[in-house]
């Protein structure tokens, strides 16, 4: 597999973009005309060479961008990344496995040779070759969970499981839906889903924790999530939505096409087998409103999915003000005809 | 959705005899690999071909979680139960082939206890042999008291009282030695959590003791793998697969339902995880429940069953299943 | 004054019960301002052990010394009033790193009262769910700042001013244990300087 890594930005002048090959691998989330709630867990298989869904964790074109935007969160704001005492045997966990699925998805970019404890890592795309003693934390430039998921896209929480619950006792997040590690950290899985709308009266909550906590070691789970985001600005944090909250005002019929994305959760769930605790990677894809509707099945379905979505949904997800003018631009290309089911683009 | 934890092939490669009751069994890889990596408390599901009969029993991985070359499990002899013991204590030999689950953890350590308090009683001492090895990677703090019947049953005594004189302590029953429970629930600091595993009624008097103590209960663990028991045969219906099958003696309704062919969700096989939980339809008789998964009101209530441990006594028995 | 009566909310939001006397080794009260009523209520139905076990700590804030006498008087073994619930924190601590598990720990007051001390009980160890609550008096909030993390006690209005950054936050009924804090967003980020109008807390 060949990554050419774009050279982009998610802040500032915002350069961010997706070339064609990114676009079609987006992973639409809506398989039919409309969104509601629901589970929607399947086992993180391999699906379609090539699809987000091949490897554990995806690597794309935007990783080596999205990893030095993560470095400017963190030196800003060093909140973004905690982890309570009981958790570093869990992030021991995770650094095992992203490095170990890594190394052997794609063993032209990462390395890892191990001899006994004695570890050594190559990141080519991070320019990074470091060895270090497994389980030594002080042989590392930073905690376990922390090294790690300064070299992997998406957000990680890391969860304690105990009294039938699973605890957000650990975390880096800097590519969030607007919740906040700092507040959230130390919360029971029902405390932190808190806020949503809706899904807690239909039970959803009940079933997803009662599926995850039977999540096996060595059978991993997927499912999608999604909401609107103006700009392609990964940090959309509560700590500096006084900051961007005020860009959602700037869009305008011309520029609506370039500046509102649609923001796709891919969150997976693995079991973490030394600590017995879950890691709950959320992974952030942006794409253009102009890139999505290049699949015109992606643009009619959307359309049809903004139009119809509850109130409630539309101002949780943060874009009932701006909802209007997203389907005066989808109208344009939604001519009626029937999508085809699924959530492929050219099926 | 394929039932249980992902499957492991292993060969037996080592057979030993503890002392007469129990004998310790070590599993690796055939292809050569490494074990998966666990947690402290973790058990595996053993598959074994009964002349037959397909069984399903879990065992608590006694081995450390560091070491990736093998599992070993210890099984005690039961000559009253269904005869998953008797066949791995009579015909499971060393070169053998069988298969094995991936670890499952239903008694894992709180991470952020500041003392570990554990009490086990007989063959309930494997998960805490894991549990050790894990805390003296990480420093952690614990202490062990450990009731066994005599000096020459008292499995893993020595290995444990040579490694760890000042933090286990062995009670014997045939010299009248007795847990001294009230005490040492006494004077243990905030943050000490307690952990129990061994015969059932033990594991009431250590929850009750604690309970009547003061503990909350957030800081009280235990584990207690049931075996299912013989009884009646019985006949079920299975209303989705449109199936009726028989349950016999010596088998569990779970093992019935698999045997049927019918693909049923498992993960303990003990009635302690929930997994299997299943709907009742319709019933006319009586529900012989066996598990602590469900509380007192789901027994009564007739519209739930575990059919990993629980039978049935009666005329009709429908299952959602 | 009986316990207060909150509206239904978000699952974050702790829901405050009523004391009950449970069985224990040795017995902790917390409680500050009308939080006093329901320790005294709580003891017209303990046993004569449970004061020789109990250990009393009462800030009275505004509620100044209508209800000091009395628990004085209820004859616990240790009985202390403070100024304020910052002044009380090293013996808090203090009392709750000398005990051990069978303490049972009983807390009443105003929300804020009550975070803070559960918080010193779960950083030792102490499981949040067993600590018993009873909500008496002002419903004022303690609230932090999402944007500059500032702590502002005693909020009765939403929204309100960060007293640290000057933000005007409206109040959330999102709760963290480990801050002891409700969460405060800005209320005029996507329009600036429209503030609504402020609101009591209810």
């Amino acid at each position: 597999m060949n990554i050419r890594f774009n050279d982009e930005t998610f802040r500032n002048d915002y350069t961010f973009k997706n070339s064609d090959a990114a676009i079609k691998r987006f992973p639409f989330p809506f398989d039919k005309d409309s969104y509601m709630y629901a589970v929607n867990m399947e086992p993180h298989t391999p699906v379609r060479e090539g699809s987000v869904y091949y490897n554990s964790f995806d690597v794309d074109e935007h990783y080596v961008s999205e990893m030095r935007d993560r470095a400017m969160v963190l030196d800003e704001d060093p909140l973004r990344c905690q982890s309570l005492p009981h958790m570093e045997l869990a992030g021991w966990d995770l650094l095992e496995l992203i490095m170990v699925e890594k190394a052997k998805d794609y063993p032209d970019l990462f390395e890892l040779h191990r001899d006994g404890d004695n570890w050594h890592w190559i990141n080519k795309p991070l320019g990074i070759d470091d060895k270090f003693t497994f389980m030594d934390a002080t042989t590392l430039p930073y905690g376990p969970m922390e090294y790690i998921t300064r070299q992997t896209q998406g957000d990680f929480c890391v969860l304690d499981q105990r009294d039938d619950n699973l605890w957000m006792d650990a975390g880096m997040v800097t590519t969030q839906a607007d919740w906040s590690l700092d507040f959230d950290i130390g919360m029971n899985f029902f405390e932190w889903h808190a806020p949503v709308p809706l899904a807690h009266e239909k039970g959803i909550f009940v079933r997803a924790l009662k599926f995850l906590l039977n999540i096996q070691q060595g059978a991993p789970a997927r499912r999608l999530n999604w909401t609107m985001t103006v700009n392609p600005l990964l940090d959309t944090s509560p700590e500096n939505y006084h900051k961007w909250g005020i860009q959602k005002t700037t869009l305008t019929p011309e520029n609506i096409g370039n500046k509102q994305h649609l923001r796709v959760e891919l969150q997976t769930f693995f079991r973490l087998p030394r600590s017995n605790g879950l890691v709950f990677p959320i992974r952030c894809y942006l794409i253009k409103l102009e890139e999505l509707v290049t699949y015109p099945k992606w643009a009619r379905r959307f359309h049809r999915v903004i139009r119809d979505l509850p109130v409630e949904l539309a101002t949780y997800k943060g874009f009932i003000d701006n909802r209007p003018m997203i389907l005066e631009y989808l109208s344009q290309f939604d001519d009626g005809a029937e999508t085809s089911p699924g959530v492929w683009p050219e099926d | 959705m394929s039932s249980g934890a992902a499957k492991i092939a292993v060969k037996v490669t080592d057979v030993v005899e503890v002392n007469e009751l129990v004998k310790r069994f070590r599993f690796e890889r055939t292809d050569g690999g490494l074990m998966p990596t666990f947690s402290g408390g973790a058990h595996t599901v053993v598959e074994m071909d009964d002349h037959g009969t397909r069984r399903l029993n879990p065992y608590s991985l006694m081995s450390s979680p560091q070491d990736r070359s093998a599992f070993t499990i210890s099984v005690r002899r039961d000559d009253e139960g269904r005869g998953g013991s008797l066949f791995m204590h009579n015909h499971v030999k060393t070169g053998m082939e069988m298969t094995i689950s991936n670890p499952v953890n239903l008694f894992s350590l709180d991470l952020r206890a500041r003392k570990h308090l554990m009490i086990a009683g007989g063959i309930g001492i494997t998960p805490f042999l894991s549990q050790i090895a894990q805390l003296d990677n990480s420093n952690g703090n614990f202490e062990l008291h450990y009731a066994v019947r005599t000096k020459s049953l008292g499995s893993y005594v020595d290995e444990l009282t040579a490694k760890h004189p000042n933090d286990v302590k062995i009670y014997y029953d045939d010299q009248k030695e007795m847990i001294d429970l009230e005490n040492l629930l006494d004077g243990q600091p905030l943050g000490t959590h307690l952990y129990v595993c061994g015969p059932k009624g033990m594991i009431e008097w250590v929850r009750k003791s604690a309970a009547d103590a003061g503990w909350p209960r957030e800081t009280v663990h235990y584990e207690e793998f049931l075996a299912p028991e013989p009884g009646k045969p019985f006949e079920v219906k299975l209303a989705i697969s449109n199936k009726v099958i028989q349950v016999g003696e010596t088998q569990s309704l779970l093992e019935a339902i698999e045997a049927a062919g019918v693909d049923a969700p498992y993960l303990c096989r003990g009635g302690a995880c929930g997994m299997c939980e299943t709907e009742v339809i319709g019933y006319d008789g009586k529900f012989i429940h066996n598990d602590h998964w469900l509380d007192d009101s789901e027994h009564l209530s007739g519209k739930k069953i575990m059919p990993c441990v629980s039978r049935f006594e009666g005329k009709t028995l429908v299952l959602d299943r | 004054m009986a316990k207060t009566e909150f509206e239904p909310s978000i699952k974050s939001r702790p829901v405050y019960g009523e004391l009950e006397v449970r069985a224990g080794k040795s017995h902790l009260l917390i409680a500050d301002a009308e939080g006093a009523g329901a320790i005294l209520d709580l003891a017209k139905s303990a046993q004569k052990d449970f004061l020789a076990n109990a250990h009393i700590i009462y800030i009275p804030k505004n509620a100044g010394d209508k209800y000091t006498a009395q628990l004085e008087g209820l004859g616990a073994r240790q009985y202390y009033a403070g100024p304020s619930y910052e002044a009380a924190v090293p013996r808090i601590q203090r009392v709750l790193s000398d005990a051990s598990n069978g303490l049972q720990i009983y807390l009443a007051g105003t929300e804020g009262l009550m975070g803070q001390a559960m918080r010193e009980a779960t950083n030792i160890g102490y499981p949040y769910s067993a600590i018993q609550t009873e909500h008496r008096g002002s419903k004022a909030r303690r609230m932090q700042c999402v944007h500059c993390k500032g702590i502002t006690e005693d909020v009765t209005t939403d929204p309100f001013e960060c007293s640290h950054c000057g933000l005007n936050l409206f109040v959330r009924d999102h709760y963290s244990r480990r801050l002891a804090a409700f969460q405060g967003v800005c209320v005029d980020a996507e329009d600036p300087g429209n503030v609504p109008d402020k609101v009591e807390i209810t």
